[in-house]
Formats: C-alpha cells, sequence, structure tokens
C-alpha cells in the first residue's frame, strides 16, 4: 500500500506537482477572505457574561469606548494661561474627532454658580474669558475641589489635564472606524506639539489599545516572520547543507502557509494578534518533518543508493513518525478549542491544520520535488555527533542510579515551584514597555486613573426613582464608601451633582451643600441642570432613559486582574448587605480581562488530561504496547510541570497566552518520546537487553532529537521579540518546555528504563 | 494658437461667472423659500395644544413625558412659548418659559413649584436635549429667518408630493450642528423631513413631521414628529394633541409673573 503510493508519486512527479499546486492555489485563494481585527472584544465570546454585563450597561447608558488625551506641560502647571488656552483649542479641535459623541475636558467642564435667582451654567473655561492670574486662581480652585473632574480630567498636582473623547462606532468596518479615530487624534497631537514643544501629549484609553493591538499586530507580521525566514535559512544551511533541499524545504513550506492561511479564510477566520503569528509557528513545525525526510534521503545518497531509492527509503523510514509527530502537535493545537478565548481557539485551530497540510506535503509533495531537482548527496560526512551520543548514553548507563533520584528531584523541585505562579490578565499589561501604548498608559496611570475602572449600575426599580433622597442617600453612601477603599482614584457619582445643584439652588450657600430632602425637589433641580447643558455634555452617560437607574464610575489604581475581581465582589456584597432593596450590576473592560484570564486557565486544566489521555493512547497505538504508553506519561508531564515551574520562579504572572502552553506544548514534545522510545522498543523487540536498547536509542535518533530541538527552540524564541506579551511569554515557556523535554529524554527516560524495564524480553508485546 | 488660448479662457471665465450666478440664484432662492414659508404661516396669533413625549433607547426601553404648550406669536421679535409639565409626576407643576429672539440669546425661565420660584436659566446653551430626549432646544424653538443662512438644492419627490430641498447653516456659533437641510412640501411650505448634521460634518438626527392638518384654513400643523438619532440609535417621538387657535391668551400670561400663577 505504501509501496503502491510511494510508486505511483514517484512515477508521475509532475502531476503531483502540479495537483498540489492547484490545491494550493484553490485554499490559497481564501487569503482574499482573510481581514484582520484589532479590537479588544475578539478576545471574549459573544457569549461571555462580562462581556454581556458591559454590552447591557452600554446600552442602558451612553457607550463608553473612548480616546484619552494626555496633556503634560513641562512647567507642571496646566493653570497657566497658555495651557488652559491650549487645552481650550484642543478640546474644540477634538470635536471634529471621527465618530465622536462627546468631549469632555478641563476646559468644557460645566460649572454651576447662582446668581441671585439665576443658575449660570457654563464652561469652565471659555475662549471670552480673560485669564489674568486671579482667573487661573479661581480655576484652579474650582477645579481641585469637584470631585468629578479632579484625577479624572485634571491631576490633583494640577501638573496633568486630560481631554477625554467618547465615540460612538456605527460598527460597519470597525478597523477602519478605529484607525480613522485615532489617526485623527494623532494628527491632532501632532500638530499641537509642533505649536506647543513644551508639551507632552499622550493617548490613552479603549481605541487607542485597539489602535495598538493593530499595530503591534502588524508590527510583529512585518518584523517575526522575515526574521523566522531567515532563521530558517540559516538553520536549513546548517542542516542540510544543500541548496536544493533547502529550495525544497523552503517551498514545502510556502505553501503550507498559504494553504492554511487560505483555508482560514475561507473558514471566515479573521487575522488576530495571536493568529497573525500562524505562519512562524508553522515554519518551526514544519521544517523539522522536511529536514528529516531530507536528511534520510541524503543518507542514502551517499550510501550509493539512487535517487528513487534514496527517495523510497527516506520515505519508508520516515512516513510513520512524521505522521504520528503532526498528530499529536495537532491534537495538542486543538485542545485550544476549550479556550474561552475565541481567537487563541483560532490559532490553534489554524495551526492544526497547518501541521498536517504541511505533514501532507512533506509525504506526497516533498518526494516529487526531490526527485525532480537535481539533489546531490550531503557533502558533510555524517558527522561526529554520534559519537558525542554514544559518549551521552555511556554516561547515562553508568550513571543511571545516581542521574534517576537526582532528576527525579529536580522536576519535584521545579513543580514544587509552580504555586508561585498567579493568574494575572490586565489588557495594558500585555503590551512591553517598549510600547508607546504602554508608555502612555504608564504615565497617564501615574498622574490621572486611566486603565483600572469599574461601572456599577444601581436601579432603583421605579421610573424617576434616582430622584428618591433614600436612593441618592444610597449612591452618595456607597460612593462614599468606595472612596474610603485604599485602590480608589476616583469616583463619579450622580449623588454629588445632587448636593452641588442643591447648593447652587439656595445661593450657593454651602449648608445646602446635602442631598434634596424631597423627590420633587432633586428632579426639579436636575430638570434646570439639563436643560441648561450643551450639546453632548447631557448626564445620558450617568442616567438612564426612564431615569429609574444611575451609573457610578469608579477608577482604580493599577492592579491584578485577581485584586479587580476581589474589589468588584467586595463592592458588590457591600451594595447587597446594606441596600438589598436596588438591584446592582458592576461592568468595565478590566473586569472581563479580570474574569477571563480564570475562567480561560480552569477550561484549560479541564482539557488538559483529555489532551494526555488522547497523546497518550496515540502512541500506545503507534509503539503498539500499552506499556511503552504507561512510561511515556512521565516525560510527557514533566516539562510542563518543569517548565512552569521555572516560570513560577521566574515571573510567577500567567496570563491569556501562558494558559494554553501546557496543552500546546504537550503535542510537540511527546515526539521526542516517541522517537526515542520506538527505537528503544525497536531494539528490544531484536531481543537486546535495556543498556543496549537505549544505547541503540541514543546513536540513531539522538541527534535527530537535539537538532528538532534546537529548531523549534529557535522558532518559539522569534516569537520571544513580539511586543505582545501574550506572543513573547507564549513563546518564551514553549522553549523552555521544549528544551527541557530533551533534557528528561535524554536524562531521565533512558535511567528511568535502565532501572524498571529490566526484564529480558520474552514475550513480544 | 493665442486665439484658441483666449477663446478657451473667456469661456472659462463664462462658465464660472455662470456657475457663481447660480450659486447666488440659489441662496437668494433658497431664502426666497423660507421667506415664502415664514409669511405663509404668519399672523395665527396665539395657540395651545397637549404633547406627549416617547423617549425610546436603542434597545427599544421607552420612557414617557406629559407636557401642556401654549405659544403667542410676536410681531417683530421671536415667539413666546410657555411649556407646563405633568408628566413624570416629581416634575408636575414646573413651568418653562421661553422668550425667542432672531439674533439674540433666547431667554428663558423655569418655575420650580418645589421651591416656589422662578430660575432664570443663565446658559448659553441652547444645543442640549431638551427633557432628555433626543430633541435639542434649538429644533422646537420657533422659526426665524434670521437663525440661518439658506441655500436652496434641489426639487425632490417626498411622500405624495414634491419637496423644496433646502441647506440651513445656523447663524448662531452655539448650535451644534454645521447644517441643517429641509424638504419643504410645495403645496403647504412645511418641514417633511429634515436632516442634522453635527459640528464634524456627520449626520447625526433625522427628524419626520406627519399628520400635517390644517387650521385656521391657512395654518398647517404637523401631529407627530419623530426624531431618530443616527449615532446612538436612539429615538424620540412628539405626539401634538388638541392644538387649539384663538384662545385668547395675551403677552401678560407669558412673563415671569405669569409663570407662577401658570397651573
Amino acid at each position: 500500500m505504501k509501496q503502491l503510493w510511494l510508486t505511483s508519486v514517484l512515477n508521475t512527479p509532475w502531476r503531483v506537482l502540479f495537483g498540489s499546486l492547484l490545491l494550493t492555489l484553490l485554499m490559497g485563494a481564501g487569503i482574499s477572505k482573510l481581514e484582520f481585527r484589532g479590537d479588544y472584544r475578539i478576545f471574549f465570546s459573544a457569549d461571555n457574561p462580562q462581556l454581556l454585563a458591559f454590552e447591557q450597561m452600554q446600552n442602558a447608558f451612553n457607550k463608553s469606548d473612548n480616546i484619552l488625551i494626555g496633556i503634560a506641560p513641562a512647567d507642571g502647571n496646566v493653570f497657566s494661561a497658555e495651557t488652559l488656552s491650549l487645552i481650550l483649542q484642543l478640546t474644540d479641535a477634538a470635536w471634529q474627532t471621527p465618530h465622536s459623541i462627546r468631549v469632555d475636558s478641563l476646559t468644557n467642564y460645566q460649572h454651576t454658580e447662582a446668581d441671585e435667582d439665576d443658575l449660570m451654567v457654563g464652561d469652565l473655561v471659555s475662549q471670552s474669558m480673560p485669564l489674568a492670574p486671579q482667573a487661573l486662581a479661581r480655576i484652579r480652585q474650582i477645579a481641585l475641589n469637584e470631585p468629578s473632574i479632579v484625577k479624572r480630567l485634571v491631576a490633583d498636582t494640577g501638573k496633568v489635564a486630560a481631554i477625554n473623547i467618547t465615540v460612538q462606532f456605527p460598527e460597519v468596518d470597525k478597523n477602519r472606524e478605529v484607525f480613522d479615530t485615532y489617526n485623527f487624534v494623532k494628527q491632532l497631537t501632532d500638530e499641537f506639539s509642533r505649536q506647543y514643544p513644551q508639551v507632552q501629549f499622550h493617548l490613552g484609553g479603549v481605541i487607542a489599545m485597539n489602535n495598538a493591538l493593530a499595530s503591534e499586530a502588524e508590527q510583529d507580521a512585518r518584523t517575526l516572520i522575515p526574521l523566522m525566514f531567515l532563521m530558517i535559512i540559516i538553520m536549513l544551511a546548517l542542516l542540510l547543507r544543500s541548496i536544493v533541499g533547502a529550495l525544497a524545504t523552503i517551498i514545502i513550506i510556502v505553501i503550507a502557509i498559504v494553504s492554511t492561511l487560505g483555508l482560514a479564510g475561507w473558514a471566515g477566520i479573521f487575522l488576530s494578534m495571536t493568529t497573525v503569528n500562524v505562519p512562524t509557528i508553522l515554519m518551526t513545525l514544519a521544517v523539522a518533518d522536511c529536514v528529516h525526510v531530507i536528511a534520510s534521503m541524503q543518507f542514502a545518497l551517499q550510501r550509493g543508493d539512487n535517487k528513487a531509492n534514496a527517495i523510497r527509503y527516506s520515505m519508508q523510514r520516515n512516513i510513520m513518525p512524521v505522521f504520528i509527530t503532526s498528530s499529536t502537535t495537532a491534537i495538542g493545537f486543538l485542545t485550544l478549542n476549550f479556550s474561552e478565548v475565541p481567537i487563541l481557539a483560532d490559532l490553534g485551530n489554524m495551526s492544526a491544520t497547518g501541521v498536517m497540510l504541511a505533514c501532507g506535503f512533506s509525504l506526497i509533495t516533498l518526494p516529487a520535488l526531490l526527485y525532480l531537482l537535481p539533489l546531490k548527496a550531503s557533502l558533510v560526512p555524517k558527522p561526529e555527533s554520534s559519537t558525542v551520543m554514544d559518549r551521552l548514553a555511556s554516561f547515562v548507563i553508568r550513571r543511571h542510579n545516581l542521574l534517576l533520584p537526582i532528576m527525579l528531584l529536580i522536576m519535584l523541585a521545579f513543580t514544587g515551584l509552580i504555586s508561585l505562579n498567579k493568574i494575572n490578565d490586565e489588557a495594558v499589561k500585555y503590551f512591553s514597555p517598549n510600547t508607546q501604548f504602554r508608555q502612555s498608559m504608564d504615565f497617564l496611570d501615574q498622574h490621572l486613573s486611566a486603565s483600572a475602572s469599574i461601572d456599577f449600575a444601581l436601579n432603583s426599580g421605579q421610573s424617576s426613582g434616582i430622584n428618591q433622597p433614600e436612593f441618592i442617600a444610597a449612591v452618595d453612601s456607597f460612593s462614599q464608601w468606595l472612596a474610603q477603599q485604599p485602590e480608589v482614584v476616583h469616583v463619579n457619582a450622580i449623588s454629588d451633582t445632587f448636593k452641588r445643584l442643591n447648593k447652587n439652588m439656595h445661593g450657593d450657600d454651602p449648608a445646602y451643600y446635602r442631598i434634596p430632602t424631597a423627590p420633587d425637589e432633586a428632579a426639579q433641580y436636575l430638570l434646570m441642570y439639563e436643560m441648561s447643558l450643551p450639546y453632548g455634555l447631557d448626564l445620558n452617560n450617568q442616567l438612564n432613559l426612564d431615569k429609574s437607574a444611575t451609573r457610578i464610575a469608579v477608577s482604580l489604581q493599577n492592579m491584578g486582574s485577581k485584586q479587580i475581581t476581589e474589589f468588584e465582589r467586595k463592592a458588590l456584597s457591600y451594595l447587597a448587605q446594606h441596600y438589598p432593596q436596588y438591584s446592582a450590576s458592576a461592568a468595565s473592560t478590566a473586569l472581563m480581562f479580570g474574569h477571563i484570564g480564570e475562567r480561560n486557565m480552569a477550561s484549560m486544566l479541564q482539557t488538559l488530561p483529555l489532551a494526555l489521555l488522547l497523546i497518550s493512547l496515540l502512541l500506545a497505538l503507534s509503539l503498539r504496547s500499552w506499556r511503552m504508553g504507561l512510561i511515556s506519561l512521565a516525560p510527557n508531564i514533566a516539562p510542563a510541570a518543569i517548565g512552569f515551574g521555572i516560570w513560577g520562579w521566574y515571573s510567577g504572572e500567567i496570563n491569556l497566552g501562558l494558559s494554553v502552553v501546557a496543552s500546546l506544548s504537550l503535542g510537540i514534545i511527546v515526539d521526542d518520546t516517541v522517537h526515542f522510545l520506538a527505537k528503544y522498543q525497536h531494539a528490544r523487540q531484536e531481543g537486546r537487553n535495556t543498556e543496549a536498547a537505549v544505547r541503540y536509542a541514543f546513536t540513531s535518533v539522538g541527534r535527530a532529537l537535539w537538532i528538532t530541538t534546537a529548531v523549534l527552540i529557535v522558532g518559539f524564541s522569534v516569537l520571544m521579540l513580539s511586543n505582545f506579551r501574550l506572543n513573547s511569554d507564549m513563546g518564551l515557556l514553549t522553549a523552555i518546555i521544549i528544551f527541557t523535554a530533551l533534557v528528561i529524554d535524554f536524562l531521565f527516560l533512558p535511567a528511568f528504563l535502565l532501572k524498571f524495564d529490566t526484564k529480558e524480553p520474552k514475550r513480544h508485546a | 494658437m493665442r486665439n484658441y488660448l483666449s477663446t478657451s479662457l473667456l469661456l472659462l471665465s463664462l462658465v464660472s461667472a455662470v456657475n457663481c450666478a447660480t450659486l447666488l440664484a440659489d441662496e437668494a432662492k433658497g431664502l426666497a423659500i423660507a421667506q415664502e414659508r415664514k409669511n405663509r404661516d404668519a399672523g395665527w396669533g396665539d395657540s395651545e395644544s397637549l404633547t406627549s413625549m416617547i423617549l425610546r433607547s436603542a434597545g427599544g426601553d421607552e420612557s414617557r413625558r406629559e407636557m401642556r404648550t401654549a405659544a403667542l406669536e410676536v410681531q417683530g421679535d421671536g415667539d413666546k412659548g410657555l411649556t407646563l409639565f405633568d408628566e413624570p409626576r416629581d416634575v408636575r407643576g414646573t413651568a418653562f418659559l421661553n422668550h425667542a429672539h432672531p439674533t439674540a440669546e433666547d431667554d428663558q425661565w423655569l418655575y420650580l413649584p418645589a421651591l416656589k420660584r422662578v430660575k432664570r436659566i443663565a446658559s448659553r446653551n441652547k444645543s442640549g436635549p431638551f427633557m432628555g430626549s433626543e430633541f435639542a432646544y434649538e429644533d422646537l424653538s420657533s422659526f426665524e429667518l434670521a437663525k440661518y443662512r439658506f441655500n436652496y438644492l434641489r426639487d425632490e419627490p417626498c411622500g405624495d408630493g414634491q419637496c423644496f430641498v433646502i441647506e440651513q447653516t445656523p447663524a448662531d456659533e452655539y448650535s451644534s450642528y454645521s447644517k441643517t437641510v429641509a424638504w419643504l412640501d410645495k403645496t403647504h411650505y412645511q418641514p417633511i423631513k429634515v436632516t442634522y448634521y453635527d459640528r464634524k460634518n456627520s449626520l447625526l438626527k433625522t427628524l419626520s413631521l406627519e399628520d400635517y392638518k390644517l387650521y385656521l384654513e391657512k395654518y398647517w400643523r404637523p401631529h407627530k414628529l419623530t426624531m431618530e438619532n443616527h449615532q446612538t440609535g436612539k429615538s424620540t417621538d412628539l405626539l401634538i394633541h388638541n392644538i387649539r387657535f384663538n384662545t385668547g391668551r395675551t403677552a401678560a400670561d407669558f412673563d415671569t409673573n405669569a409663570l407662577q400663577r401658570a397651573r
């Protein structure tokens, strides 16, 4: 069967090539359907409970997608005539931002004041206002004492001010909309920056994050993929020493990548922050298949075989291993489907498809290609590394009694470090400190409160209920409780507005800075205030349509995902305990990221045993031995355990990208074990004793194992250069685990076999 | 060659002169149509009506407001208006008085029964939402020629008939609109549809005016106004019932003293 198929490939190589090309073109045509999405919502499935809560809140109140301009003058004082007039101009210009529905700034803050029986409502700073020192002092005094803007639109030190632009996208072409909005604001601040060189501008907010997601992905695609290509060419030159062999490998890799991306396009999968690195991962995984096939062929050519026979020899040796290792790798990636994060599932599906396509192409197209290309025997003689392997085998055999306990101890020690890991997902921290976005956000967080926030909605349960004094009192005491929490930077609650209006309505008498005593009082003050507010600065972002509920916006210190979910729980239980009559909910993007890390980890931990079982089954089947399947468990589980232990000691922060590494790497590292055990078992079945079988395994696959490990480590290390931590952390930890797997297969597995597999083989399994 | 050049230059200048002339003509025509609209509606004197306002969120939730309004035509100045709020209950008895002015700021007062006092709204901001609805105050204010620059765009079929399409650019720098475009029915010169463009010139809202009825054999009044916000997906219906003319109200019913007595 195998023979028949090989013969037909070798008899009609042109037909095979043509067929492969046609298939690649058909699949690859889907690339035109591939679109890129750089929107934080791609991290969440449509039924994610925090996303639903967030959307519900956005529907009841206005949207809160925003872009924030931080303004930092060199003299550290925003209350200067020059800086205030800059803010004034920039605020005005910001209304031109595409899709903007609201602009809030220090200057257009609607200050209220009583003047006898008039209620004066107007911009805190306006064009016509003379900015003499006295006026500046007054503006500073008002701004720094107004709870609704201090630490939100101006730092309490007066060093930094901010303009917050709220946008509502029509969501027809969201990428384009984000890009247009961000670029408009970027150009605007660049222009102002030229005009006012002494002032620094920083862009933050959700839109800046979405833009950074897209631009960092683009950066990855532009730098990592070419770099990976370069690395592959260098590796091929070192390993194969044959231009033709390298060319054939690159052709196979390219058609595998093109087909995979095309299939993704046909399947309606979009490119994202994570899937943009599928080409890099595929290159890493596919190169090993090709190297195995070509190296074996070169070996046979060197032996004096003719080309057809050399290919036959290579294929016979490699079909099973290539197929099995590709399948286990694909299974590892497919477990990502159990992730809570859609783009990680996409990454898994695309990689799994790509690995199987690469497998097919290297077993069908590659032999035909090699048959037609003028491939010569490798120039390098069989290197001396087989003697290195022989020496390693001798060492392990000699010292196995010592190696086994030492390795076990090391394994246990590192595994013990796993507990140092904490799950943490903060969207801002996904970006490396080298990125402009992260630097801006860090700066803004230092002076204002930009990245972590939670919105609480408190519902009175009745129309106009927000005017009830007892409801306002509840909002007020909740907001005071919030302000007392150490994590809280800023609270924006309607109760402050009611108190201020009550004061204004009584001739600015400070004694009236309290909650109105009757619902009609509150309602009428609010009506008067609302009738005085200009376009875009209304209360729709704080009150819902029938005024039954209010939104309380809380800005928090930059904190980990665990702390933010803990804070949410604490705040909601305060409300449940003190105000059980009102229904409450919490939502924000920070909460969405805060919850997804743990949920994702929980679901990935549940699938890990399943992946392990599937892969061990496949292994047992291919080795035709339950015993070997069982023995393989330890060297398959240990690398990930050690890897996460090392991670706990090195970083201790587990993000979404890392939560999938255990099952993803399992499919890759299992290959080493398969190869080693297959050779070992082969020798045992031929009647050799354990020692001889271990030596045989070392000398026959040792070199191939360290070469593929080196290729994989280089490949995943390229991902480490990504500025997006989900990718760089995933690359680093996967590389660590793959390296650990090789060490275990070389030092622990043989020692284990030498100790426990000593029975002379009598029966064939 | 030279001849050819001068001929084409001449042609070019002719064409641009014609263009310029049509533009001027369009502005003149726009103003003429607006003037006709104003003239045809002149002389109604005073009126009263009941108004229901239905606010709708993007998700389809609804909230209702009820009010009574009275209006007085003022020759040579903007009209005067009085609005009494009935629902929601907590603002019942609140009365809003407005003196519109074609060029100057409108004067506005609010009587708050909870305080038993009249408060003047001292704000330049007439662009904000009226009672949380999609109608801005400036959308409801009386139509005055001095408030806009007009430009006739085209004729277009609308509804059952034909419309003039007029572009109106607000003169007030505090307006939230860069422009509005009105579709005026050729039979009665009243708007059937108005589109509003925000300050960045994006389409913000569309107002549809329906159920026009003729009063005093001369004055057309719509009974259903629907304002749809295209950016937020929210909308507001304004339902007007019981329009009555010649109610006998005078200017004295529209001053701040009367405001306290208004019930």
